[in-house]
């Protein structure tokens, strides 16, 4: 007895000294940079400039964690493969309908026109793999053990992957960004990048719609009821296989809409861009607390600040070469951060028990 | 019985095999494959792939005790590989009224038109596609009508006759110094087996199968039951003792460029072991396992270089105890912070430390000491009195070595008290605390032990190939590892073995699997956990444990589901 006591204070004291050296090293970072001048001099607009890219990246990590909270949610299981239901919208409609919108010359007459049928078609792509991996991977396997959706879902994963590298190639494929989204608005004096204001005015416009699809409807009902209790929600006459589809469309339509949008900012697709966007969006919604759709928001916009902000700030206070290098280490420890002290997020309910 | 109600089945089905006929077709898996030939002249893999898509429609297209007449089974496959030829046709069609399809999908070439339409005319060559596949579609359904004792030896002769086209290349490497030229240009065409050899290969194997299942089999456990122990021990000694001769002359059989295959293989074999540990005996489910492969490939490199990284230019066997101990360290150290954490936290969480390293690797940040992206260069070499490890075969017999140190320690844990209580762990975490068992022990025992291994390969990997840059140490080492476990069994220690030899082995002999491999690995994964979750070669506890849930969860549909649980 005594022996395990032991152990569990030896780990506690290793977890709190980790914590408290993360914390000590992001307070000296930003110390030393604001007010020691360590690293590059940035101006006031461009730590504004800083913010607000984190904001915009920020709002692509909210749509794309809304598939996994929405997920997670129902099914008490990580999606591995929603990345590629994002990069599949992405990177089919840049190919199969952006390039010939732009050759023709449409895109830059009737930009409003032509982002909504990229759009169309992102959505539509990322739906049908979605639903093909639930139907395959997933739904015969919702009594197994718990590895073992897990497992087929990192197989979906590189299976799709590699799809649709072998359809459209492993280049990268430009995405067509219209004339009259390229450049700056000025916005109560400052200056903002369009694709970036489009990309936030977007996200806001969604996630309201999400929200007043899942308070509302007779589905969002549904999909609540079965989060709440598969088997009551079964007796209440709720059809649970087609509400969970519906769960993992409403997803991927998200994250094929995040897919349009990440071609805009990013100006280029690939056969790979879904994978670690995939697991930063992971991120944000365990950040915001997994399994709500709010959180997922939350933890989605802190996440992209953070991520934008922290390499010139305290990683460049604390004198390292090559910060902005290290932006991915900053998700990802904070991935294993808020999983070590915090596993309910932000404003998740306590799941400790339903998930462990 | 209305003979025309029940053909939905065969329809779906030809639609769906259709879809993924079009689909091999226009990712370019025909076309690559296309290049190996089976049988000269007769069938490529290309074709292979292509065709036994109408097969497995038609093979499925209605079941026994349906109530359907030979006749009506045979029109069920007609229909079903006539409507696996449509969507492929589809294909053929569109790139006649859109020439440029090729800047969109870009592996819709000509080439693969060419091998879709037999090299004819775009309509007459799918008629003819239309015809081969409607064919094959009733040749599946009749196959279902045979007795099984007829069908097997089919199979097993067709399964040979195509496992020995597919490899005749290897084949071929390995007979050449011993067999007169003539013999091998009879059995060998340009590429793959000439018709003959097809066909005499296909007629043994039916005959040794229908003999083998109508005589052989019960005469020899026959002959079995009545050996005495002490010989039936001595028999089976001395298979082990032919087995280990083969292993040990396998170099010297297989020649250089086959032994850098088997090393490979071999070091895949090691780190499969290590994550077996981790994951097959502890069920945890480790996503950055590359990244203790990397420790140890690294310490490696900087403790024995000659090149300025180097910091301490010691031998490889004085380097190799601290490369292994740096991975098992970082084992225990990655393993701290999720101790309490299970199942899919527990794996994205790992996913994040191998992304971690490999960025810290890359970055600017740690490029003084480890070389950034330009990596690591003249590393030492293995020495041992005088001799030093150059070629592949020399370092085969070093990775055996880690390999047979791996295995020995892996089977000794399992069946030692640590290892009952990674099972018990890996049944349920919460009954087996209850029941006294220590977590955080056996956890990082686990962690350490599969770190340690992993390590190894590494460190040997390191001094192998003498130079390592970061990209060698990408996840998909990792996803690599974890499929071949699985789909050779979790748990099982053949498993690793034949997991590796299919997984690693395979598409490092055929090199045009290399483009597919992951989409492979993925759809294998997906596969296996559907059909056979207990993997190719499984370990009989775990087999028992799956099947045992199967019959407890099958007919009880108002339970909890597990994931919950």
């Amino acid at each position: 007895m005594s022996q395990r006591f032991k152990d569990i204070d030896f780990i506690g004291v290793f977890l709190w000294v980790f914590r408290a050296v993360i914390i000590v090293l992001v307070i000296y970072g930003t110390v030393a940079k604001l007010f020691l001048g360590v690293g590059n001099e940035y101006t006031f607009e461009t730590w504004i400039d800083f913010f607000v890219s984190g904001l915009s990246q920020g709002s692509l990590y909210a749509l794309i964690a809304l598939g996994y909270t929405m997920v997670y949610g129902i099914l008490f299981m990580i999606n591995f493969a929603h990345g590629e239901f994002f990069m599949s919208g992405a990177i089919t409609s840049t190919v199969l309908v952006a390039t010939f919108l732009s050759a023709s010359g449409f895109l830059d007459a009737q930009p409003l026109v032509s982002l909504l049928l990229i759009t169309a078609v992102a959505i539509i792509t990322s739906i049908s793999v979605a639903l093909l991996t639930e139907r395959i991977a997933y739904r015969p396997l919702r009594r197994a053990p718990r590895l073992v959706p897990l497992i087929t879902a990192i197989g979906a994963s590189f299976f799709w992957q590699y799809f649709f590298r072998g359809l459209f190639g492993s280049a990268l494929i430009p995405f067509p960004v219209p004339e009259s989204l390229q450049g700056r608005w000025t916005i109560f004096g400052l200056e903002f990048l369009r694709t970036r204001v489009v990309v936030m005015v977007t996200t806001v416009i969604a996630l309201i719609l999400l929200n007043l699809f899942i308070q509302r409807t007779k589905t969002g009902k549904a999909i609540r009821a079965v989060a709440e209790d598969k088997d009551v929600a079964a007796l209440m006459g709720i059809n649970v296989d087609r509400t969970i589809s519906i769960t993992f469309a409403i997803g991927a339509a998200m994250a094929g809409i995040a897919g349009v949008l990440w071609g805009l900012v990013f100006r280029q697709v690939h056969f790979y861009m879904g994978f670690v966007p995939g697991i930063k969006a992971f991120t944000a919604a365990v950040f915001g607390g997994i399994g709500s759709i709010p959180g997922a928001a939350l933890g989605g916009l802190l996440l992209g600040v953070i991520e934008a902000v922290g390499p010139p700030l305290f990683l460049e206070g604390l004198g390292i070469a090559g910060a902005h290098q290290l932006k991915d280490v900053i998700a990802f420890t904070m991935l294993v951060l808020v999983l070590i002290f915090r596993p309910q997020g932000l404003i998740g309910e306590k799941l400790a028990e339903k998930k462990a | 019985m209305a003979q025309s109600g029940n053909f939905s089945k065969a329809v779906r089905l030809g639609l769906i095999t259709g879809v993924v006929a079009l689909s091999v077709s226009a990712i370019g898996m025909v076309e690559t494959f296309d290049v190996r030939d089976i049988i000269t002249g007769v069938l490529t893999l290309g074709q292979l792939l292509l065709f036994s898509t109408a097969l497995i429609s038609g093979y499925f297209s209605w079941k026994k005790g349906e109530g359907v007449t030979p006749l009506g089974a045979i029109l069920r496959g007609l229909v079903a590989g006539l409507l696996t030829a449509v969507p492929p046709i589809a294909l053929i069609l569109l790139t006649v009224v859109w020439p440029d399809i090729r800047n969109s999908f870009v592996n819709v070439t000509p080439s693969l038109i060419e091998i879709l339409t037999f090299g004819q005319e775009p309509l007459v060559g799918s008629l003819i596609l239309l015809g081969i596949m409607g064919v094959l579609g009733m040749i599946g359904a009749a196959f279902d009508l045979l007795s099984e004792r007829i069908q097997k030896p089919l199979l097993y002769g067709l399964l040979w006759m195509l496992g020995i086209g597919l490899l005749s290349e290897i084949l071929l490497l390995i007979l050449r110094p011993y067999t007169p030229r003539s013999l091998l240009n009879l059995l060998f065409g340009a590429k793959g087996i000439t018709p003959a050899t097809a066909v005499v290969i296909f007629v043994l194997a039916v005959a040794i199968n229908a003999w083998w299942t109508a005589r052989g089999k019960e005469a020899t456990a026959q002959r079995r039951a009545v050996m005495s122990p002490t010989t039936a021990s001595r028999l089976r000694r001395l298979n082990i003792g032919l087995l280990v001769v083969f292993i040990l002359i396998l170099p010297v059989i297989m020649g250089t460029y086959l032994t850098e295959v088997a090393d490979i293989v071999g070091t895949f074999v090691l780190m499969g072991l290590g994550l077996n540990i981790v994951v097959g005996f502890a069920g945890l489910l480790d996503l950055g396992y590359v990244a203790f492969f990397a420790i140890g490939a690294y310490v490696m490199g900087l403790l024995t270089t000659q090149s300025d990284l180097g910091i301490a230019g010691i031998s490889f066997w004085a380097a190799l105890p601290f490369s292994v101990l740096a991975a098992t360290l970082a084992g225990i150290i990655l393993g701290v912070p999720v101790l309490r954490m299970r199942g899919d936290y527990l794996a994205i969480v790992t996913l994040g430390f191998g992304e971690i390293i490999r960025v810290l690797v890359v970055s600017d940040l740690l490029k003084p000491y480890i070389g950034g992206a330009q990596g690591i260069l003249q590393i030492g070499k293995p020495e041992l009195f005088g001799f030093v490890f150059v070629q592949p075969e020399h370092f085969y017999y070093l990775i055996l070595a880690g390999c047979l140190l791996a295995v020995f320690v892996s089977w000794r844990f399992r069946d030692a008290r640590i290892g009952r209580r990674w099972m018990a762990l890996r049944e349920d975490e919460d009954v087996a605390e209850a029941m006294g068992i220590r977590l955080v022990s056996a956890k990082l025992m686990a962690f350490a032990t599969g770190a340690a291994f992993s390590g190894l390969a590494g460190a040997i990997f390191a001094s192998r190939l003498s130079s390592i840059f970061p990209h060698s140490f990408n996840l998909l080492i990792s996803i690599n590892v974890l499929s071949l476990i699985i789909v050779g069994g979790l748990g099982s220690l053949p498993g690793v073995v034949v997991g590796a030899l299919v997984l690693v082995g395979l598409p490092e002999l055929l090199r045009e699997f290399a483009e597919y491999r992951l989409l492979l690995y993925g759809a294998l994964l997906i596969v296996t956990m559907l059909l056979r979750p207990e993997g190719l070669w499984p370990s009989p506890i775990r087999r028992r444990e799956l099947h045992e849930a199967e019959l407890e969860h099958a007919p009880d549909d108002s339970e909890e589901t597990p994931s919950l649980a």
